[in-house]
């Protein structure tokens, strides 16, 4: 019986949660909370996926009001796929949370906090659950809203300036998303997504609908912090708290990237949308410059925060490129990329909230002999960083190699050398920190740091865990991106 | 016990091995027990291997599927067996090595050291039985990375400067290039196995297969080819024991031998050599054979002109290979093991050297033979095989080599081969001579250094790093029994080289 619901208990019982915080008010009360949702969130999005593989796209009408008129929540494969890795990333966050935000915040607003993050997981989870375009902008902005200010609760004052450059962006983005759902409505007369896409090539070619459709690429690429619109995102952040960064930095770019895939494969799936409009040139030559720039400022950097907040930039860009290419091949690497960037930093973020709880700091001076203060916690970085970077037996390679043998499919050779340049350029960042740490002697006096809090380590392990288990083993993963690439690009959902 | 578990045993004993090395870390004794014992058990599964290949069989273990067609898989072939048991054979010579020169040296941090050592193991034996090019690319970068700790061991700021040379150039490399180079391999053959006869016939033509090979052999940097070498001096800043067990033996080799299988077996001898634009392959070899050895040459640094004489034999097997006909491969498969043994053995030595006196210059080395008789004479043997002389095992590489070399008319291979033996003699003669025929230089210095030491005695500090021991003797008894052996080793193959030289014939088709 509950089975049925579940797409509909995906979002509500965070949704119910926040609240609840609220009113609960104890720190340890809320967390407690905020835990059991956060695994129980993971639950639901798992049992969707297996029923979604098993029985593909399950549909469910909210209030039973039929689609077109009511809104539906539509699961397919990509939906699936990204609320598990939503839903994973925030139960693995959750137990993270706890120590560090004690760290980090001021204790009488924690219950706010864990309210807060709460409302941001339901925004997200919402985004890849719906199936309708105007409510896929409620849930944007409940994500957006509630990031604004767990953005803003960083230490520094700065943390506020961060926030605000977000929240202009940022609605700037909506806004766009807004006008151009608003634009196809005008023409189609719906707002249902599998509506728009059947309806849609009736209208493809005339001037509104171009127009809505760069509406849309703009105002989701301000979301997703493609190259030259992610200006908010290393400030955002770096001055965020530890948890938030690690939490956004796999999710909240992650499901602004599904949106893009959404719009692009889905309601503009029966145009071919690619093919008549210099969309895909653009987006491809923005991917390559995000890449390429992205990891060329990152090594500049000396807040390690931010150094990585640049290689998101960069990631962004492989992800982006992967949808770009709209083959089979080139999808499943941009979808599959999703998750793997997603374990990566949240793990790399998550090593860089150790080393804040313990030493107070992330610029790259400080962490000076952390390697033998800290080793597990470094050692987590280390291996975070080989992913990242792409080596093999490990998921940042897996994501690599479909990139460059999409660029190889077509034939355009420079792309996979500036995909394996970008990479060797993350060596060099990656190398940085780790230099600093294992070879540069500990700084004299004061207290030696120790090892961060084992309800930290695990959560972090855990991740870099995956991050190797599913290199090694990475046809499961791709099962599920190649399964949603080939349905995606199948045309109508 | 099946071939299959002998085969992932082989990679997953050493893997064991480094955690229990770690976990007994504590007690040195138990900790150098744990690194002999899984020696001694990776040669013998490496050994229990050898009847079966032998016999023309092929075993083969597939571990799981990591990309969609794409497994992880292992197969056992003839240059893999060769390769394997060479470098186990080996690493049970360098456990017993490296227990005296560590503990003589007073290397910190050991139980790291021989941690990654095992990993390194590993990761050799996963490269040496790969299956697949895939399988031999994750365990070639799995051995760039865990032999980093070991290049910087020391921790100071040149090893640090070594380290970045070292990892650049090999993880450049290998991501910038190999990895381009496999995935378009898989784009246009569909597979990455290793097939007799090469998976690229007709699917590529023309320049491509050109370039496709200049990817994959710049792309191996281990394989030192100029100008991608610089890594392979930068990394003696190591201790002496990886200096000879991985950058004269492991390290460089899987290079070569990463090199060697994808000719015979990715594009396959008679592919390349009908195709006209890998004929390039030949001349940047011999250059790099040349160039190397000129450069050792004028090194006064004794590890650094051992490093280059390696980056020159490691060409000589890339040369080998471009001759492009079979028994040039069976020689280049030779020389793998050949070189092998005689290079260790120099390094065994410059360690075994450093150990007792304190003294890495070539131009200090005047009668040390008389002091240090079995270490002197162990490399005499090394350097005599390095050039070529019977009764050593270089001689039988290089007589192979050299009548491929002849029988497919390569004049400019010949003329590398005989350039080159006469600058190995130029560069190792003098050493030999100098240590047993020069009288020992007494300098002001070393005078007054000589009557502290012998004040002090052994029951001084033991630590002489500021000044040289000149009351030295031999080095501690490890070390010289280790030299020995794999001296021995270069004698014994030269009499006795049909084992490996049946798997080289066999990896060839039969030649020869």
């Amino acid at each position: 019986m509950i089975a049925a619901h579940l797409p509909a208990l995906q979002v509500v019982v965070p949704l119910m949660a926040a609240p609840l915080c609220v009113l609960l008010r104890r720190p340890a009360l809320a967390w407690a909370l905020t835990l059991a949702v956060s695994w129980v969130v993971l639950a639901i999005a798992v049992l969707l996926l297996l029923q979604v593989l098993e029985t593909g796209p399950v549909t469910y009408p909210l209030g039973n009001w039929a689609a077109p008129w009511g809104i539906e929540y539509r699961v397919d494969m990509v939906g699936a796929f990204v609320l598990v890795i939503v839903a994973a990333i925030g139960a693995v966050v959750t137990p993270f949370a706890r120590r560090s935000v004690e760290h980090e915040i001021p204790r009488d607003r924690i219950y706010l906090f864990y309210a807060m993050y709460l409302l941001c997981l339901t925004g997200l989870l919402g985004i890849a659950i719906t199936g309708d375009a105007f409510n896929l902008f409620v849930f944007l902005e409940i994500s957006s809203l509630s990031s604004y200010v767990l953005i803003g609760l960083g230490k520094e004052r700065r943390a506020l300036t961060a926030a605000y450059r977000y929240l202009i962006m940022g609605t700037l983005g909506a806004t766009f998303y807004l006008i151009g759902v608003a634009m196809m409505y005008m023409m189609t007369g719906t707002l249902n997504m599998a509506d728009l896409a059947t309806l849609m090539p009736a209208v493809a070619d005339t001037r509104t609908i171009l127009v809505a459709l760069a509406f849309l690429t703009v105002g989701i690429s301000l979301k997703l912090a493609l190259f030259p619109l992610h200006l908010w995102l290393p400030n955002a952040y770096t001055y965020a708290p530890s948890v938030v960064t690690a939490f956004l930095a796999a999710t909240g770019t992650k499901v602004a990237v599904y949106v893009l895939i959404r719009i692009f494969f889905t309601i503009f799936g029966g145009v071919e949308v690619f093919r008549i409009n210099l969309i895909g040139d653009v987006l491809m030559g923005l991917a390559i410059l995000a890449m390429v720039s992205g990891s060329a400022v990152a090594i500049y950097q000396n807040n390690v925060k931010r150094m990585l907040a640049y290689s998101s930039v960069a990631q962004i860009g492989y992800m982006v490129l992967g949808v770009s290419f709209a083959t089979v091949t080139g999808l499943t690497g941009g979808i599959v990329h999703l998750f793997n960037h997603a374990l990566i930093k949240c793990a790399l973020f998550m090593a860089l909230g150790c080393v804040f709880l313990r030493i107070g700091s992330v610029n790259i001076g400080d962490m000076a002999g952390l390697g033998r203060r800290m080793p597990v916690t470094m050692a987590s970085f280390v291996v975070s960083g080989l992913s990242l970077i792409g080596v093999p037996l490990t998921v940042g390679f897996v994501s690599k190699w479909y990139l460059i043998q999409a660029a190889l499919e077509k034939g355009w050779w420079p792309i996979a050398v500036l995909v394996l340049f970008s990479s060797l350029l993350a060596v060099i960042y990656i190398w940085r920190v780790v230099e600093v740490a294992y070879f540069r002697p500990a700084p004299e006096g004061g207290p030696a740091p120790a090892e961060a809090p084992l309800s930290m380590l695990v959560p972090m392990w855990l991740l870099t865990g995956a991050s190797v288990y599913f290199g090694i083993d990475a046809t499961r993963t791709l099962e599920v991106a190649g399964g949603a690439a080939a349905f995606l690009l199948k045309g109508t959902p | 016990m099946s071939a299959e578990a002998t085969i992932l045993l082989a990679v997953a004993v050493p893997l064991v091995a480094a955690v229990l090395i770690v976990l007994t870390g504590s007690r040195p004794n138990l900790r150098e027990g744990v690194t002999l014992a899984a020696a001694v058990i990776l040669f013998g599964l490496v050994a229990s291997l050898f009847p079966a290949v032998f016999a023309g069989g092929r075993p083969a273990v597939v571990l799981g599927e990591m990309l969609p067609g794409l497994a992880i898989a292992f197969e056992v072939e003839p240059l893999g067996m060769l390769f394997a048991g060479v470098a186990s054979f080996l690493w049970l010579v360098t456990s017993i090595y490296s227990i005296g020169y560590m503990r003589a040296h007073h290397e910190k941090n050991q139980t790291r050291f021989y941690a990654y050592f095992a990993i390194a193991l590993s990761s050799t034996m996963g490269v040496a039985f790969a299956g697949n090019m895939l399988t031999l690319f994750a365990f070639y970068e799995v051995l760039t990375l865990c032999t980093f700790p070991l290049v910087t061991h020391h921790g100071t700021e040149e090893a640090k400067r070594a380290g970045r040379v070292y990892l650049g150039i090999l993880l450049g490399t290998s991501i910038g290039l190999q990895l381009f180079a496999i995935v378009w391999t898989w784009t246009i053959a569909g597979t990455l196995d290793f097939t007799a006869g090469g998976i690229l016939a007709g699917k590529a033509a023309g320049p491509t297969v050109g370039i496709l090979l200049a990817l994959y052999v710049f792309g191996i940097g281990k394989a030192a080819v100029m100008p991608l070498h610089r890594w392979l001096p930068a990394a003696m800043v190591a201790p002496t024991p990886v200096s000879a067990l991985l950058h004269a033996v492991a390290v460089v080799k899987v290079g070569v031998f990463t090199v060697l299988k994808v000719i015979v077996y990715i594009f396959g001898i008679d592919f390349l050599a009908q195709a006209a634009s890998g004929g390039w392959l030949l001349y940047v070899a011999g250059f790099t054979i040349v160039a190397a050895s000129v450069v050792a040459l004028r090194s006064d640094n004794l590890k650094r002109r051992l490093a280059y004489s390696t980056v020159s034999q490691l060409s000589y097997v890339i040369m080998a290979a471009a001759i492009l006909t079979p028994l040039s491969a069976m020689g280049a498969a030779f020389h793998i093991a050949a070189h092998a043994f005689g290079k260790i053995t120099l390094f065994f030595c410059a360690g075994s050297i450093l150990v007792a006196s304190h003294k890495t210059l070539v131009s200090e080395l005047d009668g040390i033979g008389r002091r240090m008789p079995w270490t002197m004479a162990a490399f005499a043997i090394g350097a005599l095989s390095m050039i070529g002389i019977p009764p050593t095992v270089g001689f039988v590489s290089k007589w192979y080599i050299l009548r491929a070399a002849m029988e497919a008319e390569q004049t400019f291979a010949v003329a590398v081969i005989v350039l080159s033996t006469l600058l190995n003699a130029a560069y190792f003669l003098p050493i030999v001579y100098a240590a047993f025929f020069r009288a020992e230089t007494a300098e002001p210095v070393a005078a007054g250094g000589r009557a502290r030491g012998a004040e002090a005695g052994d029951g001084g500090n033991p630590r002489h790093h500021g000044h040289r021991r000149e009351g030295h003797g031999e080095a501690p008894l490890t070390v010289v029994l280790a030299l020995t052996v794999s001296a021995a080793g270069i004698l014994f193959l030269f009499f006795f080289p049909d084992l490996p030289l049946a798997l080289a014939r066999q990896l060839a088709g039969g030649a020869g």
